[in-house]
């Protein structure tokens, strides 16, 4: 009797800790959320939602206009995807499925030394390597064959929305193929015997019953990547050219949310101009959040699919 | 497993000594905090390091956190000292705690700097600069640049503007020299660390821009004296005030101060871009130690004394090698008689 209600107090102990830990974490969220507004209220009171859809940034006016930010940040990250995502999700299905398990063991640390390379590096790398690559061979021949297109127009800087894809795409794929490799590993031994047993071939298998077992990890990894991608700083700046304008074309230079924070934060004097930036920051907060609560639904309506499927 | 622990123990025990000892030393060091503009940190950081060797009870500690920083912490009374790039302005002043003084400590000049074949020695003359940072003249053999340079043969290719993207004293200066000789872009861009620039990419801090003017060809920048002569970037020479081509050296940049003497304020709160003086090179700046007139601690205020005329007089000798000039000796003479003004209680 004194045994087991020693132990109830030591599960009610547990079981309120960690329960305010995770209102801890709930409530960190909501103070930042109050926190970035409350110190934007200038900025908010001045502007509106027109903020949202003006063009013009010009801190010697005191005008400011975050679209061109916004555009930068989801075009960016969504090239970045369109190129990390096959690539990614290829080399988790080779390390998972098809390669030796010594040079998965390789492979997989060196994709995994890839995120720890400081983000500072892959702008320099970009800066001195890909941006010369991209004003020399990839806008010029992209330009010859899809110039009709407005978006494929070359441009003759090297740096701009492309390049900082291009990078960006560099630095998620180790998110999108650590992930979804382990996820790949969890799947089943007997699903796959079960595959291969009706006849399926490889790739078969891989495609109609490891892949969609294991769909909804993937897309969370994906997910990861994306947020990853729309908040990386420094990198990005370094490569993106800075320009806080809307070309049509991919190669044009851009900006972005976070490179502008980074950039233009430590010399913000007034109080206006603060604000400004500060909503900028509860901008990106609120597309991420967004961008979180679009892949939970996608992840809910999955498993709904698969369970009539099943 | 008990040796670990026991080794666990000795080393907290060592822990906790070195806390209990710790502020006994770090008690006979009296520590100035100051915090500001990332332009001088550089030089800054030389001074404290030498006058600490002089006189090692008082330990300076800067933090380059950017002049808008410095003035925000200034007038929190959070630092003993700030510095900065740009004079404060009236709204800054207001908000501080008190009067504050601000006193030149260097000078600096911001140099042209342009990716060409050859990398020819460029003159630029004021309306022609302002033009291609406004975007009006697009390509470098256009033939208000080419009358300006006779025998260099400039090529027939777009211009890429560069510019700094990040909030920078570097860009208030150059703004300031464009505002100054170009009522356009007064009008239309203004003065400011950070402006929306007419045309150019924008490049994250000198190195940023350095490597955008390395990796374009054909493009055109603006970067610090030190930081383009230490990487051997090639610049040209701007057209001063009296309309000569002056190239940027320590002593063309002092010289903008020395123009700049006869109508100098009191409080310093000056711009000496284009100064008078037919060899003052016109795209250059004072940066500033900002100090409260009424110190709160007499050790401090007595401190920061002692450094402002060591820093006025022999600390000008490191200019030069790091990339600045030294001031001018009237300049220094001004600020001896405002530094007897800081008032402590």
């Amino acid at each position: 009797m004194p045994r087991s209600s020693s132990l109830n107090w030591q599960d009610r102990l547990f079981r309120w800790a960690c329960l305010g830990f995770a209102l801890l974490i709930l409530g960190l969220v909501a103070a930042l959320a109050v926190e970035l507004a409350w110190s934007s209220r200038l900025a908010l009171r001045a502007f509106g939602f027109s903020f949202l859809w003006t063009q013009v940034w010009d801190p010697v006016r005191e005008v400011f206009g975050a679209l061109p930010f916004i555009y930068g940040t989801l075009v960016t990250s969504a090239i970045a995807l369109l190129i990390a995502v096959p690539f990614g999700l290829g080399t988790a299905i080779f390390l998972a499925e098809l390669a030796p398990p010594r040079i998965s063991e390789i492979i997989g640390f060196l994709v995994e030394l890839l995120a720890a390379i400081p983000s500072v590096i892959y702008g320099l790398v970009g800066l001195f390597v890909v941006v010369p690559w991209v004003r020399s061979v990839a806008s010029p021949s992209v330009d010859a064959v899809l110039g009709w297109l407005p978006v494929f127009q070359g441009s003759p800087y090297g740096v701009g929305i492309f390049t900082a894809g291009l990078i960006l795409a560099v630095m998620i794929v180790p998110f999108v193929t650590t992930v979804s490799r382990e996820v790949l590993l969890t799947v089943p031994r007997s699903q796959r015997e079960a595959a291969l047993a009706l006849g399926a071939t490889h790739w078969e298998t891989i495609w109609t019953t490891i892949l969609p077992y294991a769909r909804s990890g993937i897309i969370g990894s994906i997910f990861l990547a994306l947020a990853r991608a729309l908040g990386e700083t420094m990198a990005v700046t370094m490569v993106v050219g800075n320009r806080p304008e809307i070309h049509p074309s991919i190669f044009d230079p851009g900006y972005t949310m976070a490179a502008v924070l980074a950039n233009e934060f430590a010399e913000a004097t007034s109080n206006l101009y603060l604000g400004a930036l500060i909503e900028i920051g509860l901008v990106l907060f609120g597309i991420t959040i967004v961008v979180n609560g679009v892949a939970r639904l996608l992840l809910y309506r999955l498993h709904d699919t698969s369970a009539v499927h099943v | 497993m008990l040796k670990l622990n026991e080794m666990k123990r000795l080393g907290f025990l060592a822990l906790t000594a070195v806390m209990l000892f710790a502020p006994e030393a770090s008690a006979r060091i009296m520590l100035v905090n100051g915090a500001g503009a990332t332009f001088p940190y550089p030089i800054y950081s030389k001074w404290f390091s030498e006058y600490a060797k002089r006189d090692g009870s008082i330990n300076f500690n800067y933090q380059s956190i950017g002049s808008g920083g410095g003035i925000k912490q200034l007038q929190a009374g959070t630092v003993d000292f700030g510095a900065s790039d740009a004079p404060m302005k009236e709204s800054e002043m207001a908000d501080a705690k008190g009067k504050v003084f601000h006193f030149p400590s260097v000078m600096g000049g911001v140099v042209v700097t342009y990716n060409l074949p050859g990398a020819p020695k460029l003159n630029f003359s004021q309306a022609n600069l302002s033009a291609i940072f406004m975007g009006k003249i697009k390509r470098w053999n256009n033939p208000m640049l080419a009358k300006d340079n006779p025998g260099v043969n400039l090529p027939d290719q777009p211009i890429a503007v560069v510019h700094r993207s990040d909030g920078s004293g570097t860009t208030y200066v150059f703004t300031d020299f464009l505002s100054n000789i170009s009522k356009e872009w007064k009008s239309k861009v203004g003065t400011g660390k950070s402006v929306n620039w007419p045309v150019g990419l924008g490049g994250k801090g000198n190195e940023g821009v350095t490597g955008l003017v390395k990796q374009t060809p054909y493009s055109i920048g603006y970067v610090e004296l030190g930081y383009a002569t230490e990487n051997k970037l090639p610049y040209g020479r701007v057209e001063s005030k009296e309309g000569q081509f002056v190239d940027c050296t320590a002593q063309t940049v002092s010289r903008a101060a020395a123009g700049a003497v006869a109508s100098m304020p009191e409080d310093f709160r000056v711009s000496i871009v284009n100064s008078p003086g037919a060899d003052a090179y016109p795209i250059a700046t004072f940066t500033w130690l900002l100090v409260y007139e009424k110190q709160e601690s007499r050790e401090v205020g007595q401190a920061i004394i002692d450094f402002l005329h060591w820093a006025l007089t022999d600390g000008q000798a490191y200019a030069e090698r790091l990339g600045y000039a030294p001031l001018p000796a009237e300049v220094v003479q001004m600020e001896k008689r405002a530094i007897a003004k800081i008032q402590l209680p």
